[in-house]
């Protein structure tokens, strides 16, 4: 419906860093979480810790749609540029939580066009992209399948492949894993970090699960009570 | 526009009753300057009081209203606490679930021509049992005591309440509550009363307070199945308010009020007899009995349950059989032969009425449902859910009887000069079409995972974008079924239409009533069935729709 509407020049959002300045969260005055930490490019950062402390919503705070039941105070930055006060659809921030949220309602191909930029313009140049995101994790012929019709790690694979031809400028993962069988979680981990690092996103990673923050390889916060 | 979207709805919905209530008190008290009435007076009261049969009248409102109310409630509730989660239960849900959307007056017809003397029963019973060549000589429908009229309500509120009560049970851990019960020893529907319902009544309390709010004020059932030597008091009323001697105009207003004062003091009662049962019922749940005649209970609710809806579906079927009949004479089970001569001599009449509904429930449905999902809209954007506070307010309209604030409201048409249009006769629909649109989309709505709104957004979706081609794809069999209710609501409406439009809009409901007093069974069958295929269309055409839109969607297409 949008498509047809002139749009002003696209604005170019390469990768870059992400910064949480003096970010503080409260639930009714009394305070939940608190974070200072900057993610460089194609760094890891994994905040640990027990369900319920409020790593989530942590991210809800950054990738803007808080809960109004909370209050926030601080800055998230991403190159330099304060995003706290954009609304989500503008942040350039891209999500990944623990199921993978296909719309269940558009084939494989189309979740995957419904996260294109305007910017590819043009029936061709946009299928063509769609079916390059798909061969990048080997599922090329899938696209006018039904979601439903995916196993797990397919679904997981396209939900990643979801978000990254949106093109975030940086990526928050919500115990993006905990789901998975083992096998599965080993190669989603490769896959998810493999491709966060080449294209240089800073990645915040949320998680309980230790071996994520082994596999991540970057700097850890332990949010834990007591440390 | 989503931030007025709420204002709209309440001005729309709350408006009509509001205004309509004030414009009944005024000339229940003698004001009314275009009429002359330019003091406050008793005397329309006066007037009221020495109506014969007044008491009679007050009596039968009263209790017909409160013996069905109690009768669908009981029912619905033991029923559901002897056989939740069986076989017979998911049966009775699946046959209940369409008689909803039968019209009350179809229903009630179907009902007389079960149950009258000369009706189907009777007939599949005559010679043989009964040795009746002839109709037996005696006064069924309505009798003077208003039990078929009674019977009839109860027949029809039982699927409404038993639907609300599946509605609620999710959120009442329902199976596990009755597992612990089981586990410490109390029969089935001794434990189900003691551990699930105390959490469940709360939230069927509003729509058990309407059904008695409506079967205390009805008119068209009462019309079809009650006494007339009185009438109960909103039939007359009814009679006051279109009689040609204007001045009755002011009797009809002080006996909406008195309506009104009845409807409130059932209610009332009943709010007693909650604070009765809950007192008892605490001091049982002390005393530890583990079982209190869990079998009588079980037998006989699912007697009244499969007797009530046999009755339902017995008297639909007469009056299909009625429509196709060519002659249909005493005694015989069946007609001799069927035809499709009644309906082909009458197709014009039933098409034009059938036109004049529809003109007025599709934009009706249209509107509702605009503005429901542009209420639920908003507050997805905001984040916060309005039910608590919204919830008793979309049930007003349903809870003050609908007599007693439809004559204000024609009042005040009048003045803004739109009295009797069309236009009119929809904002009187969307009052009542409107709660049910916005209760049967609210709860999924507010169920589809707000997790798939984040990630849109995350990859860039306007809110506008999400709003079109993610939440409202993944609500579509909501709104579709929520479009469908609401047309079944707006056809099946008889005193707005006839109020409101001034008799001047003849719908396949004002029509069918209309009829009940000539007595041509053939005719009558004719509109009840046509009654009853819009609403059947409609919620077929709900059924399809994502069904088409999703063939190639799994977990679209698996109800949901």
């Amino acid at each position: 419906m949008t498509d047809a509407k002139p749009t002003p020049a696209p604005e170019t959002t390469p990768p870059a860093e992400l910064v949480f300045d003096a970010v503080r969260i409260e639930r009714q005055g009394v305070p939940l979480i608190a974070l200072d930490a900057r993610v460089a490019q194609g760094e890891v950062l994994t905040l640990m810790g027990p369900s319920g402390i409020g790593k989530s919503t942590l991210l809800a705070y950054a990738a803007g749609f808080l809960d109004p039941a909370f209050s926030a105070r601080g800055r998230v930055l991403v190159g330099g540029q304060d995003i706290t006060g954009l609304p989500a659809h503008r942040r350039h921030v891209g999500l990944l939580f623990q199921d993978p949220l296909l719309f269940p309602h558009l084939s494989v191909g189309d979740n995957l066009a419904f996260a294109l930029p305007e910017a590819i313009r043009g029936r061709s140049a946009r299928r063509d992209a769609v079916h390059q995101a798909l061969c990048e994790v080997e599922l090329g012929g899938y696209g006018a399948r039904d979601p439903a019709t995916l196993s797990g790690g397919q679904k997981a694979r396209i939900a990643l492949m979801r978000v990254l031809v949106s093109e975030p400028r940086a990526l928050l993962l919500d115990e993006p894993f905990s789901k998975l069988d083992t096998g599965l979680k080993a190669q989603m981990r490769d896959l998810v970090f493999g491709k966060a690092r080449r294209r240089g996103l800073p990645v915040l990673l949320v998680t309980h699960d230790r071996d994520d923050a082994a596999a991540a390889g970057g700097p850890i916060v332990d949010l834990s009570p007591g440390k | 526009m989503l931030k007025l979207a709420p204002l709209a709805t309440l001005a729309l919905m709350l408006g009509p009753v509001i205004a309509g209530l004030a414009g009944t008190v005024l000339p229940a008290f003698g004001y009314m300057p275009a009429l002359g009435g330019d003091s406050l007076s008793l005397a329309p009261f006066h007037d009221l009081l020495s109506r014969p049969g007044l008491a009679t009248s007050l009596a039968l409102s009263l209790g017909t209203g409160l013996a069905a109310s109690f009768g669908a409630f009981t029912i619905a509730i033991l029923f559901t606490a002897a056989f939740e989660g069986g076989r017979f239960f998911r049966a009775m849900r699946a046959l209940l679930s369409p008689l909803l959307a039968v019209p009350h007056a179809a229903a009630a017809f179907g009902l007389a021509f079960l149950i009258a003397p000369s009706g189907w029963a009777m007939r599949l019973l005559s010679p043989w049992a009964t040795g009746a060549t002839r109709p037996p000589d005696l006064l069924i429908i309505g009798d003077p005591y208003g039990l078929s009229m009674t019977l009839g309500l109860m027949a029809k509120e039982v699927p409404f309440l038993l639907l609300m009560v599946l509605a609620a049970l999710p959120q009442t851990d329902s199976l596990r509550a009755r597992h612990v019960a089981t586990g410490l020893g109390y029969a089935r529907i001794s434990g189900w009363l003691g551990a699930v319902l105390p959490r469940l009544y709360p939230q069927i309390r509003l729509p058990v307070f309407a059904v008695i709010a409506y079967a205390t004020s009805v008119v068209d059932v009462a019309i079809i199945l009650g006494p007339t030597t009185p009438a109960p008091l909103a039939v007359r009323l009814v009679g006051w308010m279109r009689d040609p001697d204007l001045a009755m105009r002011f009797t009809a207003s002080a006996g909406a009020l008195v309506q009104l004062g009845l409807s409130a003091f059932a209610i009332g009662l009943w709010v007693a007899g909650e604070r009765l049962v809950a007192v008892i019922g605490r001091a049982r749940l002390r005393s530890g009995r583990r079982q209190a005649g869990d079998r009588v209970s079980a037998t006989s609710s699912a007697l009244a349950m499969g007797g009530l809806t046999a009755a339902l579906l017995a008297g639909l079927v007469a009056i299909a059989l009625w429509s196709f009949a060519e002659r249909w004479r005493f005694p015989d089970a069946l007609p001799g032969t069927l035809t499709l001569a009644s309906w082909q001599a009458h197709l014009g009449h039933l098409g034009a009425a059938s036109a004049v509904t529809l003109a007025i429930a599709v934009p009706v449905t249209l509107t509702a449902l605009v503005l429901a999902l542009a209420c639920l809209e908003g507050e997805t954007r905001k984040g916060i859910a309005l039910r608590h506070r919204t919830l008793p307010l979309l049930y007003v309209p349903l809870i003050v009887p609908q007599i007693a604030f439809l004559f204000g409201f024609q009042i005040l048409l009048l003045t803004l000069g739109i009295a009797d249009t069309l236009l009119a006769v929809g904002l009187a629909h969307l009052v009542f079409v409107l709660p049910y649109v916005f209760l049967a989309l609210s709860d999924p709505w507010r169920a589809i995972d707000p997790r798939y709104g984040h990630v849109a957004s995350a990859l860039g979706a306007s809110p506008n974008r999400i709003f079109w081609r993610v939440r409202l794809p993944l609500a579509l069999r909501a709104a579709a079924t929520a479009a469908a209710l609401g047309l079944a609501v707006s056809v099946a409406q008889y005193l707005p239409t006839l109020l409101i439009g001034g008799g001047r809009h003849a719908t396949i409901t004002t029509e069918a009533v209309a009829l009940s007093a000539g007595g041509n069974r053939r005719l009558i069958a004719l509109y009840a069935m046509t009654q009853m295929i819009l609403p059947f269309l409609a919620f077929t055409l709900a059924a399809l729709a994502p069904a088409v839109a999703f063939r190639q969607r799994q977990a679209l297409r698996a109800s949901a």
